[in-house]
C-alpha cells in the first residue's frame, strides 16, 4: 500500500513539474531527499536513545508496573465484562502504560498479546468483540504523555520552546481518544455485545 | 518558568531518584535502553529515504502547495492552517511520510509560528491510524473489524479541528 501510494507522490510531482515548470526544482529534490532523510533520522535516533534509556531505568526499578497498577480500576470501567483475574485485562494494563511512556515498540507486542488474549477470553467468531475495537482503537489513538520525538524536531528546527506544545498535545490527544471511544460505543449500540 | 518546561526535568529526575532508590544499576540500564532504540532509529531509515523521496519531489513540484490551496476553503473555516493540511492527511496512513512533512513545515514555516505548532500538536497527539489497526487484527482471526477503523478516524478528524483551537488557547496565535 505505502509503495502505491509513494508511486503516485513521485508520478504527480513528475507531471505537475512538467506542466508548471519547477522540474529544476524537483531533480534537486531528489538529489538531496536522502541526505535530508538520513540528518532526519540521526537526530532522531539521539532523542529515541536518550528517552529509551531513561525509561529502561523506570522499567528496571519497577516504575512502569506501578503504572500498570494504577491503571487497572480506571481500565476496568473502558473494559468490561471481563473476569476479575483476566490476563487479558493485564496485557491491555502494560500495553497502555508502555504507550503513555512514549515506549512506541514495547506497546505494539504488549498490545497484540492483549489482543490475543482477549481473543481467547472472549472466544468471538469472525467478528470483533467490542473489547477487541476497544483495543485497537486506543492504540490508534495515540496516548503518549511527552511527545519526545516531536520535541527534538522542534530542537533541530530551532524552537524557542521545544516542549511548549506538551499542554496541547496532552489536551488534544485525550479529547480526540474521548471521541474515539464514544463513536466506538455508539457503534456496539442496539446490537449485540 | 513555565509549568510545560519544568514537567520533562521533574519526570527525568523522579525517574532516576526512583531509580538510585531501587538500587537499580542506573549506568547500564539507561546505555541497554539507548542502544536498543538507536538501532530502532536506523532501521527506521530505509523507510524515511524512500517517503522524504516522495515527499521532497511533492513539494518542490509544488503539487503540495496547490493541494492545501485546492483545501483552502475547508482549512480556512475550521482556522486550520494551510500548510498542515498534507500533515493531516498523510498523518493516519504512514508514520514516516509524516515525520517527512512535519520537517517541512517546521523548516518553512519555522518551529514557533503558528503553522509549526499546529503541525507539532497534531504530530504529538495522533498515531499511524490504519497500520495499528492492521496489525492489532491482523494478530488475530478476526475477518470483520467492524466500526474499529471508522471510530479511530472520528478521533483523527477531532485532533485535526482541536490542535488549532489548542494551539490558540494555550499558545495564542
Amino acid at each position: 500500500m505505502i509503495g502505491i501510494l509513494l508511486f503516485l507522490m513521485i508520478s504527480v510531482s513528475v507531471a505537475y513539474s512538467a506542466a508548471t515548470g519547477s522540474t529544476t526544482a524537483v531533480s534537486n529534490a531528489i538529489v538531496s531527499c536522502g541526505g535530508d532523510a538520513v540528518s532526519l533520522a540521526i537526530t532522531l535516533a539521539g532523542g529515541m536513545a536518550v528517552w529509551g534509556g531513561i525509561m529502561k531505568i523506570a522499567e528496571k526499578s519497577g516504575l512502569t508496573e506501578k503504572l500498570t497498577a494504577l491503571l487497572r480500576p480506571a481500565l476496568k470501567l473502558i473494559f468490561r465484562g471481563l473476569k476479575k483475574d483476566s490476563a487479558a485485562l493485564k496485557a491491555i494494563a502494560m500495553n497502555v502504560s508502555a504507550n503513555l511512556l512514549g515506549l512506541g515498540n514495547a506497546a505494539t507486542p504488549l498490545g497484540i498479546e492483549a489482543m490475543k488474549r482477549l481473543e481467547e477470553e472472549e472466544r468471538p467468531e469472525a467478528e470483533a468483540t467490542p473489547n477487541m475495537v476497544k483495543l485497537a482503537v486506543i492504540n490508534a489513538c495515540s496516548a503518549e504523555l511527552i511527545p519526545t520525538t516531536v520535541a527534538v524536531m522542534r530542537a533541530k528546527a530551532g524552537s524557542a520552546a521545544p516542549m511548549e506544545i506538551l499542554p496541547c498535545v496532552l489536551a488534544v490527544s485525550f479529547a480526540s481518544l474521548v471521541v474515539a471511544l464514544i463513536a466506538a460505543e455508539i457503534g456496539f449500540m442496539g446490537k449485540k455485545r | 518558568m513555565n509549568i510545560s518546561s519544568a514537567i520533562l526535568p521533574a519526570l527525568v529526575l523522579g525517574v532516576f531518584l526512583y531509580g538510585v532508590f531501587k538500587k537499580v544499576d542506573v549506568f547500564a540500564a539507561f546505555t541497554e535502553g539507548a542502544k536498543e532504540n538507536l538501532k530502532i532509529a536506523i532501521g527506521l531509515l530505509p523507510t524515511l529515504v524512500f517517503l522524504s523521496l516522495g515527499v521532497g519531489t511533492l513539494r518542490a513540484s509544488g503539487a503540495l502547495e496547490a493541494l492545501s490551496r485546492l483545501a483552502s476553503p475547508i482549512t480556512e473555516f475550521l482556522g486550520f492552517p494551510a500548510e498542515c493540511f498534507s500533515l493531516a492527511i498523510l498523518r493516519p496512513i504512514s508514520g514516516s511520510g509524516a515525520l517527512a512533512i512535519l520537517e517541512n513545515i517546521l523548516e518553512d514555516c519555522g518551529p514557533d509560528s503558528f503553522a509549526g505548532r499546529v503541525a507539532s500538536v497534531l504530530m504529538g497527539s495522533t498515531e499511524t491510524t490504519f497500520y495499528t489497526i492492521a496489525v492489532y487484527f491482523g494478530a488475530t482471526k478476526i475477518k470483520k473489524t467492524r466500526h474499529a477503523l471508522g471510530s479511530a478516524l472520528a478521533g483523527d478528524i477531532s485532533a485535526f479541528i482541536l490542535s488549532a483551537l489548542a494551539v490558540r488557547l494555550f499558545l495564542g496565535r
